[in-house]
C-alpha cells in the first residue's frame, strides 16, 4: 500500500549513479568500457575517465561513430557502454543501433542520458520523445527506463552482466527512492509493484513512476485504491504482470515521458486488446505536437504528468 | 590448377610462382560470382568483380584466418563496409572452407542465409553489413580493442568509393588516426562508378588521398586489380608507424568481363543466359593465356 512508502526524499539523479555503479564495477572488471561522445561531463563520467583512462574511450561530438565504434570493442569481448544525450544517441545514430548493435549482435549497452524532457527549456532538439518508440521496432534490444536509484544500480549491474544489446535511458532529476511491495526484486522484464489496490492500475516508468505513486497517495484518501507499477522495461514488456492487474482493476492508466505514440502506453494496449483484456483505457505522455517550452518540471505540469494530472485521468475513467 | 591454402604467405612457395597462383585464383573466382549472381537472379556483379582481386589477395595471404581459427580472439578480421558485393566474399570464404560451395546455391533464396548483404549467420562473416559508412566505425572499435588487449591481429574494412559521402566514414577517420591506430588498414575499392553515374560526377571525393592524408592517414595508391600491387602493398603494412593505413585500390568495375568493364548498368545486373556464357568463355581464355 501507499502508505508503506516512507522513502520520499530525493536522493541522486539516477545518472549519478549510473556513474558511481560503473566505477565501482570497473575497479574489478577490466573488461568494461565507457565510450563517450564528449559527453563525459553530462554522463557523470569525469571521475570514471580519470580513474580508468585505459577504460574509456572518447569519440568527440560523432555520435555514429561512437554506436560503430562502442560495436566493434562489444565484438571483442568488452562490456562497452555507449553514453551520449538519449536524444542524439536513438536519433542520429539510430542505424548504428539497428545495425551495429542490435542486428549484428554486439552487445553494447547503449546508454541515453538527459533523456525524455531532461532538457527542458533547451528545447526539442534536446528531448529524446521517441526513443522508445524508435527502439520497440527494432529487433534484438531490450528497452529500459529506471525509475529510481534502486533500479537504476540494478540495471546496470545486470547491464554488465548481460551478453545481449540493451538501451538504458536516465534523466538528471534527484529521485526519490521508491519500495515494491513484495520486496526488493529487480530483473529485466519484470515490472516492479510499487503500490497495490484494486480500482485502478497506474503503469509508469522512469522518472514518471513517482508521480504516478503521489498520485495513488491522493487518491487513497478519496477511497480509490491503485496499484502502481514500475514498468522499467518497455520491451520485453512484462505481460504476465499486465494481465494480472487487468484483470485485478477496474482500469488502466500508462504514464511516460515519451510521446505518446510508440511507447509503453502502446505497447500494453497493444498487448492487451490482442488478448482479450479490455478495460477503460488512458495513455498519458507528450502528446503529438509541437511540445511546450520550460523546465522538464514545468513540461510535466503543463500536459498534467503529475499528481493532479494523473488523479484526474483516474477519477474520469472511474466516473468518479 | 594450384590450389591455394591457409595463410602459408611465410613459408609458401617464391612470390612469383605464389603471383600466377593467385591471378588464376582470381579468375576462377569470378567465375563462381557469376555463376552465383545468375543462379541467384541477382547480385552486385561490378563491385564484386572489382573488388575480386582485393579479397583474394587478403583472404589468401594476408589474413590470419581461417575456420577453425574463426573464433580465436587472436584473428585478424575482415570488416566488409560495402556489404553489397557480398557475391566475392562469399565466394571467397567458401574457397576457404568457411562452409560448403553448395550453400552457395540458396543465396537469395526463401529462408536462406545466404542474403544479399554479408551477416553472421555466415561462417566467416565478422559483422552484418549492408547500410553503407558502418564498416570504418565498427572497424576502429575492432583494432581499439586489439590495441587495449595488446594483441597483434589486425583489422581490414573494405569501403566503396561510392560510400565515401557518408559522414560516418569521416567520423570514424579522424578516431583512427587520434588513437593511432597503425592496426588497422581501410581499401577503398575506387571503381570510380556508382549505381547513377560516375561518383566524380554523383559527389567527388577527389582528391582521396588528400583527404585521407589530411585526417591523419598513411596512404597508398595502386592498381587494385594488379595481384602483385596488392601483395606488395598489403606487406607493407603499416605505411606509417602509429599511423592507420589506407589503400586506395584503383579498380574497373565489371573486371575481366570485356561488356562488363566500366559500364553503369552492370552495378547490379544480372547476366542473361547469352551474356553468361561469353562471360565464361572470357574467363576461360584468361587462363588459358596466363
Ligand atoms: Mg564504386
Amino acid at each position: 500500500m501507499a502508505e508503506q512508502i516512507n522513502t520520499d526524499l530525493p536522493y541522486k539523479a539516477n545518472l549519478e549513479v549510473f556513474s558511481e555503479v560503473l566505477q565501482r564495477l570497473a575497479v574489478d572488471d577490466k573488461q568494461i568500457v565507457v565510450v563517450t561522445s564528449d559527453s563525459r561531463g553530462s554522463g557523470k563520467l569525469v571521475p570514471f575517465g580519470k580513474q580508468f583512462p585505459e577504460q574509456h574511450v572518447e569519440v568527440g561530438i560523432a555520435e555514429q561513430n561512437l554506436v560503430g565504434v562502442a560495436a566493434g570493442l562489444a565484438s571483442c569481448g568488452k562490456k562497452v557502454f555507449a553514453v551520449s544525450p538519449a536524444c542524439f544517441l536513438t536519433a542520429r545514430a539510430l542505424e548504428q543501433i539497428k545495425n551495429d548493435v542490435a542486428y549484428s549482435d554486439n552487445p553494447v549497452k547503449v546508454i541515453g542520458i538527459s533523456a525524455g524532457v531532461s532538457y527542458g527549456a533547451l528545447g526539442s532538439t534536446h528531448h529524446s520523445l521517441h526513443d522508445y518508440a524508435a527502439l520497440r521496432a527494432i529487433n534484438n534490444i531490450m528497452v529500459v527506463a529506471p525509475a529510481d536509484n534502486f533500479e537504476t544500480e540494478q540495471a546496470i549491474e545486470l547491464a554488465s552482466r548481460t551478453n545481449s544489446p540493451i538501451y538504458l535511458r536516465f534523466g538528471k532529476k534527484a529521485m526519490p527512492s521508491l519500495k515494491e511491495v513484495n520486496g526488493d526484486v529487480f530483473a529485466f522484464g519484470k515490472g516492479r509493484i510499487i503500490a497495490e489496490g484494486n480500482d485502478v492500475a497506474i503503469i509508469a516508468t522512469g522518472e514518471t513512476v513517482y508521480p504516478a505513486l503521489e498520485a495513488a497517495r491522493k487518491l487513497a484518501v478519496e477511497n480509490i485504491h491503485a496499484t502502481v507499477i514500475s514498468m522499467h522495461t518497455i520491451k520485453p514488456l512484462d505481460t504476465e504482470l499486465l494481465k494480472r492487474v487487468s484483470q485485478q482493476c477496474k482500469a488502466i492508466v500508462t504514464i511516460e515521458e515519451h510521446s505518446v505514440y510508440g511507447g509503453l502506453g502502446e505497447a500494453c494496449a497493444s498487448f492487451l486488446l490482442q488478448h482479450g483484456y479490455a478495460k477503460p483505457f488512458k495513455i498519458m505522455g507528450i502528446p503529438d505536437e509541437y511540445t511546450v517550452t520550460g523546465s522538464q518540471q514545468e513540461i510535466f505540469d503543463h500536459y498534467g504528468l503529475n499528481k493532479e494530472g494523473i488523479t484526474d485521468e483516474v477519477r474520469k475513467l472511474l466516473k468518479r | 590448377m594450384e590450389e591455394i591454402k591457409g595463410n602459408e604467405q611465410l613459408s609458401g612457395p617464391p612470390l612469383r610462382d605464389r603471383g600466377k597462383a593467385l591471378k588464376i585464383q582470381s579468375i576462377n573466382y569470378r567465375k563462381k560470382i557469376l555463376q552465383y549472381i545468375v543462379g541467384a537472379k541477382a547480385g552486385h556483379t561490378g563491385g564484386s568483380l572489382s573488388c575480386t582481386d582485393i579479397l583474394n589477395v587478403l583472404y589468401n595471404q594476408v589474413l590470419n584466418v581461417s575456420p577453425e581459427t574463426f573464433t580465436s580472439p587472436d584473428r585478424d578480421r575482415y570488416i566488409q563496409s560495402k556489404g553489397h558485393c557480398v557475391e566475392a566474399l562469399f565466394v571467397v570464404l567458401a574457397s576457404k572452407g568457411f562452409f560448403p560451395e553448395e550453400d552457395l546455391n540458396t543465396l537469395c533464396k526463401y529462408n536462406s542465409h545466404y542474403i544479399g548483404h554479408p551477416t553472421r549467420k555466415v561462417k566467416g562473416v565478422e559483422q552484418n553489413t549492408g547500410a553503407l559508412g558502418h564498416g570504418l566505425p565498427i572497424a576502429v572499435g575492432t583494432a581499439l580493442a586489439g590495441k587495449m588487449d595488446k594483441k597483434n591481429y589486425r583489422v581490414f574494412t573494405l569501403l566503396g568509393d561510392g560510400e565515401l559521402p557518408e559522414g560516418s566514414n569521416w567520423e570514424a577517420a579522424l578516431s583512427a588516426s587520434h588513437y593511432k591506430l597503425d592496426n588497422l588498414c581501410a581499401i577503398v575499392d575506387k571503381n570510380s562508378l556508382q549505381i547513377t553515374a560516375p561518383t566524380k560526377d554523383v559527389m567527388n571525393s577527389d582528391p582521396m588521398d588528400k583527404k585521407f592524408e589530411a585526417f591523419g592517414w598513411a596512404v597508398k595508391e595502386i592498381n587494385g586489380n594488379d595481384i602483385d600491387e596488392l601483395v606488395a602493398a598489403f606487406d607493407g603494412l603499416p605505411f606509417e608507424h602509429g599511423k592507420p593505413s589506407v589503400i586506395i585500390a584503383h579498380t574497373t568495375k565489371g573486371k575481366g568481363i570485356s561488356y562488363m568493364e566500366n559500364q553503369l548498368k552492370w552495378h547490379h545486373g544480372v547476366p542473361s543466359k547469352e551474356e553468361y556464357a561469353l562471360a565464361q568463355q572470357e574467363l576461360d581464355e584468361q587462363l588459358l593465356n596466363l
